[in-house]
């Protein structure tokens, strides 16, 4: 018999700490989509993502009621557009996104990504005619999400990419200005992508997938807050890394009881477990408040990018030894409208800009949904991107940028996404041009790290 | 399938009766009982043995009602959720 502790723990940390298993995410490969017609090319898109994912929210629904776990979301990631363009000879590419709205209606998943192009190195055919639409097909579509990769260890940094995505951006949040720039949300820049993350909305199907896969993504900001609380006073630091792996050990486990029977049901094989601890704007789903319950005053203060290492560090470790599969992004995500912690500290003015930007070295991901002020110039969105990008690339690891410019607002306004977007105040940028840099374009040739062969 | 039950709640008169009879109206067998009542809250776990036809969400909803009944919180949570989150 299990131990009536043990069955306590995890009803409590469902019904009161908020665990559930973030997305039951399924990637379909469209590379037997192409076609040099568009309107063929986008109906055999539309075609093949509803019948390969017909039974996908029913079966997440199934899931939930069989085992009692909360799934919140059910979604899709396509192969990346860039790549499904590449024979069309037509400029219209945003076809493709309205073919993946309608499949996300079709099919009732709240978003589906992959509208995407991989341009660290250079630009293919198909890419360049995607990345320009870009604004068009997340103003015109609900469900799309978008993602751009502008670099990796291996190829150093397209520099005509991060240019170009400066004035993406901008024009993204200003082609919805008035739903409070919410296509900026929907549109990631990443350096070292990866290729099977479930998450939005940065997720998209890489070339070197299966046709079809599984990939979930657990979450649980809240137990490990919760566990802290309750067993971390007094406790030393190696104590309460041991305290986070145990936390990260139980929720992951979750996670592949799911996937695997999400795999099993759906007859599709199992990708990975994404071990992330998301955050969301419910109060106690959060990263930030993990941070201060360690001990910090306020989240972005002294002592919190040391905090997010150890952090960041021993989910990996209490995951990896709980999926037989772990990937995606996996770590902790420091989204700042989607976390009542970081926001809080935003308005304290303790977390800005800067402050994040040294969290991003040590967390799973980067620039996070951060409002910025709407007369931001794209060459400094190109210029944050830049940064950011670099310190993927020198340190090996995936980062990404989500701005928001937030057009027609200044610092201290607030934008408002609703939903597990949540809101976020506009955060001031540091002064000072960047301009001739940025518009030298070209390639940021790749670290010395890059040549391991 | 086995299931666990999990009743959590201030002790009143008869918690476990109601609970034991919804199970036996619904056909399901009760494996293991484990109960404890600290400071006035009732702490109950049932290990029991669902038969497929009758289906975990359908117990789920019968026992919900009785948890109303008897102002406590019924959980029913399918036994591989435990078994994977606590045994290696």
């Amino acid at each position: 018999m299990l131990e009536t502790k043990d069955i306590l723990e995890t009803i409590n940390m469902i019904d009161n700490e908020n665990l559930d298993v973030r997305t039951i995410t399924m990637g379909i490969s469209l590379l037997d989509c192409m076609d040099e017609d568009i309107d063929k090319a986008s109906g055999k898109v539309y075609d093949k993502v509803c019948r390969y994912a017909q039974d996908l929210v029913k079966t997440g629904e199934d899931i939930e009621k069989q085992y009692g776990i909360p799934i919140i979301n059910k979604r899709i990631s396509v192969s990346p557009i860039g790549m499904i363009a590449a024979p069309c000879q037509s400029k219209n590419v945003v076809k493709f996104a309205k073919a993946l709205d309608k499949a996300a209606h079709t099919l009732g998943v709240n978003f589906i990504g992959g509208y995407s192009a991989l341009v660290h190195k250079g630009f293919s055919a198909g890419d360049y005619a995607v990345i320009d639409s870009i604004p068009e097909a997340l103003a015109e579509t609900e469900r799309v999400c978008s993602s751009v990769n502008i670099g990796s260890t291996k190829a150093g940094l397209n520099m005509d990419a991060v240019k170009m995505m400066g004035k993406i951006v901008k024009r993204t949040a200003e082609r919805t200005a008035d739903r409070d720039c919410i296509g900026a949300a929907k549109l990631v820049v990443f350096c070292n992508a990866p290729e099977d993350n479930p998450f939005m909305a940065g997720a998209f199907h890489g070339a070197g997938e299966a046709d079809c896969v599984i990939n979930v993504g657990v979450s649980g900001p809240g137990v490990v807050r919760a566990a802290l609380a309750k067993d971390g006073h007094g406790k030393s630091i190696d104590e309460i890394a041991d305290m986070i792996k145990k936390t990260a050990f139980k929720i992951t486990r979750m996670g592949q009881l799911v996937a695997k029977e999400a795999s099993k049901r759906l007859c599709v094989p199992f990708g990975i477990v994404d071990l992330s601890l998301a955050p969301t704007p419910a109060v106690g789903d959060s990263v930030a408040y993990i941070l201060e319950e360690m001990g910090l005053e306020s989240c972005g203060c002294h002592g919190t990018t040391a905090a997010l290492a150890l952090l960041n560090d021993a989910v990996k470790k209490g995951g990896v030894m709980a999926s037989s599969h772990v990937g995606g992004l996996s770590g902790a995500f420091i989204p700042v409208s989607e976390d009542a912690g970081m926001i809080a500290a935003a308005k304290r003015g303790t977390l800005d800009i800067t402050k994040l930007e040294c969290m991003t070295a040590v967390c799973s991901v980067g620039l996070d949904m951060i409002v910025v002020p709407g007369d931001i110039s794209p060459e400094k969105i190109s210029a944050i991107i830049a940064d950011e990008a670099a310190i993927g690339m020198v340190n090996s690891k995936t980062t990404a940028v989500r701005l928001i410019p937030a057009i027609n607002k200044k610092a201290g306004d607030e934008l408002n996404f609703g939903g597990l977007l949540g809101k976020g105040p506009v955060m001031p940028i540091r002064d000072g041009e960047p301009d001739v840099f940025i518009n030298r374009g070209g390639r940021l040739p790749a670290p010395l790290q890059s040549l391991k062969n | 399938m086995k299931a666990i039950i999990t009743v959590v709640g201030k002790d009143n008169v008869g918690i476990l009766a109601k609970v034991s009879t919804a199970c036996a109206d619904a056909d399901v067998n009760i494996i293991e009982v484990t109960q404890s009542v600290l400071q006035d809250m009732f702490a109950m776990t049932m290990m029991v043995e669902i038969d497929k036809s009758l289906g975990i969400d359908s117990l789920r909803n019968k026992l919900e009602k009785v948890g109303e009944e008897t102002c406590t919180k019924i959980h029913v949570m399918h036994e591989d959720i435990f078994n994977s989150m606590h045994k290696i």
